[in-house]
C-alpha cells in the first residue's frame, strides 16, 4: 500500500506490502543504497540509519512503523558530528573493503550527538553491533576518538 | 545498453571523451606500448588533455588496498601527489591485465597483487613520463634532461606548461622500451606512511558502488533455494505458497540439480518467496554425517599411514624417534569455516549486442568469463566484465567452479536472456553454502635429545584437497600432495632435522576453498604449538629456542628471525609481565612475507580471558604504503583471532548448524584491546600483506593461554573449554 515517508528531508511516496523492511525500502524502492544488507537479522548493523535522529537497524524496521517519523540515511547525513566523523574516519584510514562503513558511521554519529566524550569502554559498548569482517575496529576507536577531539577543539 | 568494446573503439572513445589522452602499459610481451603502438597495447595509466591522470587497476579492490597501492606507483613515477592519481578498475582483458604470477589468468589473490605489478605500473608510470619529458623537451628546444616533471608542471629553464598541453604530442610519441625508473632513494610518495587511501571518499559518503548496489533498468533478482546437505540433489518443489508473495515472478528448478532458482521483482520478494517454496532432496549421495562423526574420521586418518609422501621419509623419522631422550606428541583439529564476508554473494548480468556484461566486485575475471562463456554458449571475448568494490573476500570471491556466476549464468539463462538478473546471496546463503575453509587435522610426534634439541619431527596432515582435481592442478599437485595442504609445514624455514610430512586427502562432497592464508590457516598454528611445546619441554625461552632452528643463515631464515627478535624488543618479551597476564609468541613466513606476533592476554581461560595486546613486525619488502600494511596486518590479526576464539561451522545429519551471524559470531570491536605493527624497513622486492597477518595470530594467542592454562589443540577455543570475555 502507498506509504508516505520523509528521508533525508524529503518527503517519498512507495507502494510496498507492509511487513517490508525499511531496508529494502530504501535499498530497491529508493536506490539509496550506502545503508546495506549485511544480514538482516539486526546482528551486524550494516543497515544502520536515524529515525529522528536515533541509530536504528533498518533491516528490523519495517516501512507501516516509520511513516511520519524523519529517517536519514548515510546519503543524507549533515551536521557538525557528521562532518567530524567522516574527517576522522578519513585522517586515520578507516576503511578496508568498506562495506560496513556506512553503519559504523551513523553509529558512530549516534554515539558522538549524545557523548561528545565517550570513554573507551563507552566507544566499545555502543559500536559492538557494528560488525567489520575486515576487523577494522581498532581504528574505528580511534577514529571515533579523533572525531570527539575535533568537536571539542 | 552497452556495446563490445574493441581495443580500437576504447581508444577511439578515450580520445572522444578527453580529446586527447595519453595512454601507457605492457603488450603480453611485457614490451612497453602506447598509443598508435603495437596491437597488444595494456593501458595501465591514461592522461586526459586536462592533465588528469588515471591509475587503470588490474586488480579487485577487496579492502586489502590494491587501488591505492598501484595508484601510488603511478604517482610516484610522475611526481605527482597521490590524491591526484584517480582509480579506474580495469575491464576483463588477460592479454592485458594478466596476472603475471598466475600464468596470465587475469585475477587477484594469494596476496600476489602488489608483487606481480610492482614494476609492471613503475614502468608504466616512468614511461609516461619520458614521453611527456620528450615531447615538451622537442616543442622547447631544449634537451630532455633539462626538463623536469614534478606535480603535474613540465618546466625547463623559462618554460613551463601543465602537463596537458603535451599529452596529444607525448601519446604520438614512440613508447621507451626501458624507461629510467626513479632511484628509491628518491622516493616521496612509495614508502609514505601519510597517504591516505584513494577509496575513503566514497567509502565514507555511501557513494561507493558495489555490487549488491547495481539498480539497472527492467532486472529481477534470483535467490536459490540449495541443497541443505552437500551432495544432495532436488528431487521435487511445491511453489504454490510463493503465488502469494508480492512480486514473486517464478520458481524453477536449476538444470544441474542443485536447487531451485526463485524470482522476484526486488530482493524482497524473492526473499520471501524462496521462503514460501518447499523442495524435497535426494540425499542419496550427500554427506550425511554430524561433525563429531567428520572430526573422528579426520583424526583417525592422522593416526595411521600417510596417502602421500610430501618431504622426507616416515621409517627413517621413525627411527630418529626411537632414539630420541623424549617425544612429545600432540593432535589437532581445525573446523570448517566460512569466510562469511561483509557484502554476501552477489553479481548481476546484463545482455549486450554481442553477449553479456557482467558486473561483480570480481575477483577473477577470467574464470567468471570462461564460466559464463561456457553456461551461455557465446565466445569468451563477448563476456565483457565491470568491476566494482569487493564487499570483502578473504578467498570466497573466487573459486575453481566459478559457483556464483556459474550460478547468475544459469538464472539469466533460464530467464530468458532478455534482461538484466541480479543473483543475490542471503547470509544465510552465505554461512550454509559451503566453499569452506576445509576442516584438516594433523598430528605431530617431535623426538628431543638430551639438551632439548629437534632430533626428528614426523607430521601428519589429513584434510580435502583444494586444488586437486581443479583447474591448478598440475601446478600445485606433485606425487599426489596438494601443497596447499602442508605448505607451511614441508617449506618452513626452520632448519628442522628429520621432518617427516604425510598427507591423506579427505573426500567428503563438503565444498572447500581457499580462505583468507589458505593452508597456513591451520599449518602455522600447528607449526607454532609445537614449536611452544618443544621449548617448553627443553625448558627454554620460546623466542630463544625458535632462534636456533633460523641461524643457518639462509636469506628465509635470516628474515624471519629479524621479525622475531623486531617483535620480541616492542613488545618487552624480555621484560617482566603484569601479575595476571601472560604473553605467547608465533612467527610464520606465508606468501613470501614474514610475520611475527606477540599476544598478550590477561585472565583465565576458566573464568575468560582478555586479549589486551597484539604486538606485530612484519618484513614484506618494500612497503609501498605502510599504512595500508599496518592495516593488512591488523585486519589479518582479527581474522585470525576471531575465528581461533569461536568460530566453526558444525553439521547434524549433514546439515549446518549455523544459520547467520549470531550463530557465527564475528569479531567484535571489543574482542581485541589494542594492535600494534612495526613495518621492517627493507629494498626488497614487495610481497602480500592481506594474508599473511593471519597465521601467527592464533597460535600467539593459544601459546600465551597455555603459559597458565590449556594448551588448546582442537578449535574453535570456545568450544574446547576456553573462555573469553
Amino acid at each position: 500500500m502507498p506509504t508516505s515517508l520523509n528521508i533525508n528531508g524529503q518527503t517519498q511516496m512507495v507502494d510496498v506490502p507492509d511487513g517490508t523492511p525499511l531496508l529494502w525500502v530504501i535499498r530497491d524502492e529508493l536506490e539509496l543504497t550506502g545503508t546495506k544488507f549485511g544480514c538482516g537479522v539486526s546482528a551486524c548493523g550494516a543497515c544502520t540509519v536515524h529515525v529522528d535522529g536515533e541509530p536504528v537497524r533498518s533491516c528490523q524496521t519495517y516501512v507501516e512503523d516509520v511513516e511520519g517519523t524523519e529517517i536519514t540515511t548515510i546519503e543524507g547525513v549533515a551536521s557538525e558530528v557528521a562532518d567530524a566523523v567522516k574527517q576522522a574516519w578519513n585522517e586515520l584510514n578507516v576503511v578496508q573493503c568498506g562495506y560496513c562503513q556506512s553503519g559504523q558511521i551513523m553509529s558512530a554519529i549516534g554515539l558522538l550527538s549524545e557523548n561528545r566524550t565517550p570513554t573507551f569502554d563507552e566507544i566499545e559498548n555502543y559500536m559492538w553491533g557494528n560488525a567489520c569482517r575486515c576487523a577494522t575496529y581498532q581504528r574505528i576507536r580511534a577514529a571515533v576518538r579523533r572525531a570527539s577531539e575535533i568537536l571539542e577543539a | 545498453m552497452t556495446t563490445q568494446i574493441t581495443r580500437r573503439s576504447f581508444l577511439k572513445s578515450v580520445s572522444a571523451l578527453s580529446g586527447a589522452a595519453l595512454v601507457v602499459g605492457f603488450d603480453a610481451g611485457n614490451a612497453l606500448a602506447g598509443a598508435g603502438n603495437a596491437a597488444e597495447f595494456t593501458p595501465f595509466v591514461r592522461i586526459t588533455a586536462e592533465g588528469r591522470v588515471k591509475a587503470l587497476i588490474k586488480h579487485f579492490e577487496c579492502g586489502q588496498g590494491t587501488a591505492t597501492g598501484l595508484a601510488t606507483l603511478i604517482a610516484e613515477e610522475l611526481n605527482l601527489p597521490l590524491d591526484q592519481v584517480e582509480i579506474e578498475f580495469a575491464p576483463a582483458d588477460a592479454a592485458r591485465y594478466g596476472n603475471i604470477l598466475f600464468g596470465g589468468i587475469q585475477g587477484t589473490g594469494g596476496s600476489t597483487a602488489m608483487a606481480n605489478s610492482y614494476m609492471q605500473y613503475r614502468q608504466a608510470g616512468a614511461a609516461a613520463r619520458e614521453m611527456l619529458v620528450a615531447a615538451a623537451a622537442e616543442t622547447w628546444g631544449v634537451p630532455a634532461d633539462s626538463v623536469a616533471l614534478a606535480d603535474g608542471q613540465l618546466t625547463a629553464g623559462g618554460n613551463a606548461a601543465p602537463i596537458g598541453d603535451f599529452v596529444a604530442s607525448a601519446s604520438a610519441r614512440d613508447v621507451p622500451a626501458t624507461p629510467r625508473l626513479k632511484d628509491p632513494s628518491k622516493f616521496s610518495v612509495i614508502g609514505n606512511p601519510d597517504t591516505r587511501r584513494r577509496d575513503n571518499g566514497p567509502k565514507t559518503d555511501g557513494s561507493a558502488v558495489y555490487a549488491m548496489d547495481l539498480h539497472l533498468e527492467n532486472q529481477v533478482v534470483a535467490v536459490i533455494l540449495r541443497s541443505p546437505r552437500f551432495g544432495g540433489t532436488l528431487a521435487s518443489f511445491d511453489d504454490s505458497a510463493a503465488a502469494d508473495v508480492p512480486g514473486f515472478i517464478r520458481a524453477v528448478a536449476l538444470p544441474t540439480g542443485a536447487g531451485v532458482l526463485v524470482y522476484g521483482r526486488n530482493t524482497w520478494a524473492a526473499l520471501q518467496a524462496r521462503d514460501a517454496t518447499v523442495a524435497e532432496w535426494d540425499f542419496s549421495q550427500a554427506d550425511n554425517r554430524g561433525s563429531d562423526q567428520i572430526k573422528a574420521d579426520l583424526l583417525a586418518a592422522v593416526n595411521g599411514d600417510a596417502e602421500f609422501d610430501a618431504k622426507g621419509s616416515a621409517t627413517q623419522t621413525a627411527e630418529l624417534l626411537d632414539g630420541a631422550a623424549q617425544v612429545i606428541e600432540r593432535d589437532f583439529f581445525f573446523p570448517y569455516l566460512a569466510h562469511a564476508t561483509m557484502e554476501p554473494l552477489t553479481c548481476t548480468i546484463a545482455p549486450t549486442e554481442t553477449g553479456v556484461m557482467l558486473h561483480d566486485g570480481c575477483q577473477m575475471p577470467t574464470g567468471a568469463q570462461m564460466a559464463l562463456s561456457a553456461v551461455l554458449q557465446i565466445p569468451q571475448e563477448n563476456v565483457e566484465v565491470t568491476t566494482l568494490y569487493a564487499g570483502g573476500t578473504f578467498g570466497r570471491r573466487s573459486t575453481q567452479t566459478a559457483d556464483y556466476h556459474v550460478e547468475a549464468a544459469l538464472a539469466f539463462a533460464l530467464n530468458g536472456g532478455q534482461q538484466p538478473v541480479k543473483l543475490v546471496w542471503s547470509r544465510e546463503d552465505d554461512i550454509r553454502g559451503g566453499y569452506y575453509r576445509p576442516a584438516v587435522a594433523h598430528k605431530v610426534r617431535i623426538g628431543l635429545d638430551e639438551g632439548g634439541r629437534i632430533v626428528g619431527w614426523d607430521h601428519r596432515v589429513t584434510g580435502k584437497p583444494i586444488f586437486k582435481g581443479g583447474p591448478w592442478d598440475a601446478f600445485i599437485v606433485q606425487n599426489g600432495v596438494d601443497s596447499s595442504s602442508v605448505e607451511g609445514v614441508h617449506d618452513t624455514p626452520y632448519d628442522i632435522p628429520g621432518q617427516y610430512v604425510g598427507l591423506t586427502d579427505d573426500r567428503s562432497p563438503i565444498t572447500v576453498n581457499w580462505w583468507r592464508s589458505v593452508g597456513h590457516s591451520h599449518t602455522a598454528y600447528v607449526m607454532e604449538t609445537m614449536m611452544d611445546m618443544a621449548a617448553a619441554a627443553a625448558g627454554r625461552d620460546p623466542v630463544e629456542y625458535r632462534m636456533e632452528y633460523l641461524n643457518a643463515g639462509t636469506a628465509d631464515q635470516v628474515r624471519m628471525a629479524g621479525v622475531l627478535r623486531l617483535v620480541a624488543e616492542r613488545s618487552g618479551w624480555n621484560g617482566p609481565v603484569a601479575e595476571d597476564r601472560s604473553r605467547g609468541v608465533a612467527v610464520h613466513k606465508s606468501f613470501g612475507t614474514f610475520v611475527a606476533e606477540v599476544v598478550e592476554i590477561s585472565g583465565d581461560a576458566e573464568d575468560g580471558i582478555v586479549i589486551e595486546k597484539v604486538t606485530c613486525a612484519v618484513d614484506c619488502g618494500v612497503a609501498v604504503n605502510p599504512d595500508v600494511v599496518t592495516a593488512q596486518m591488523e585486519s589479518g590479526i582479527g581474522y585470525g583471532i576471531g575465528h581461533v576464539m569461536r568460530n566453526e561451522i558444525t553439521f547434524t545429519d549433514g546439515e549446518v548448524d549455523q544459520f547467520n551471524f549470531p550463530d557465527y559470531e564475528p569479531l567484535r570491536i571489543s574482542d581485541i584491546r589494542a594492535i600494534e605493527t612495526h613495518v621492517v624497513h627493507s629494498t626488497e622486492p614487495p610481497t602480500g600483506v592481506g594474508e599473511p597477518g593471519t597465521p601467527p595470530s592464533g597460535p600467539a594467542l593459544a601459546n600465551a593461554i597455555a603459559v597458565a592454562g590449556p594448551r588448546v589443540t582442537h578449535l574453535p577455543m570456545t568450544a574446547n573449554g576456553v573462555r573469553f570475555f
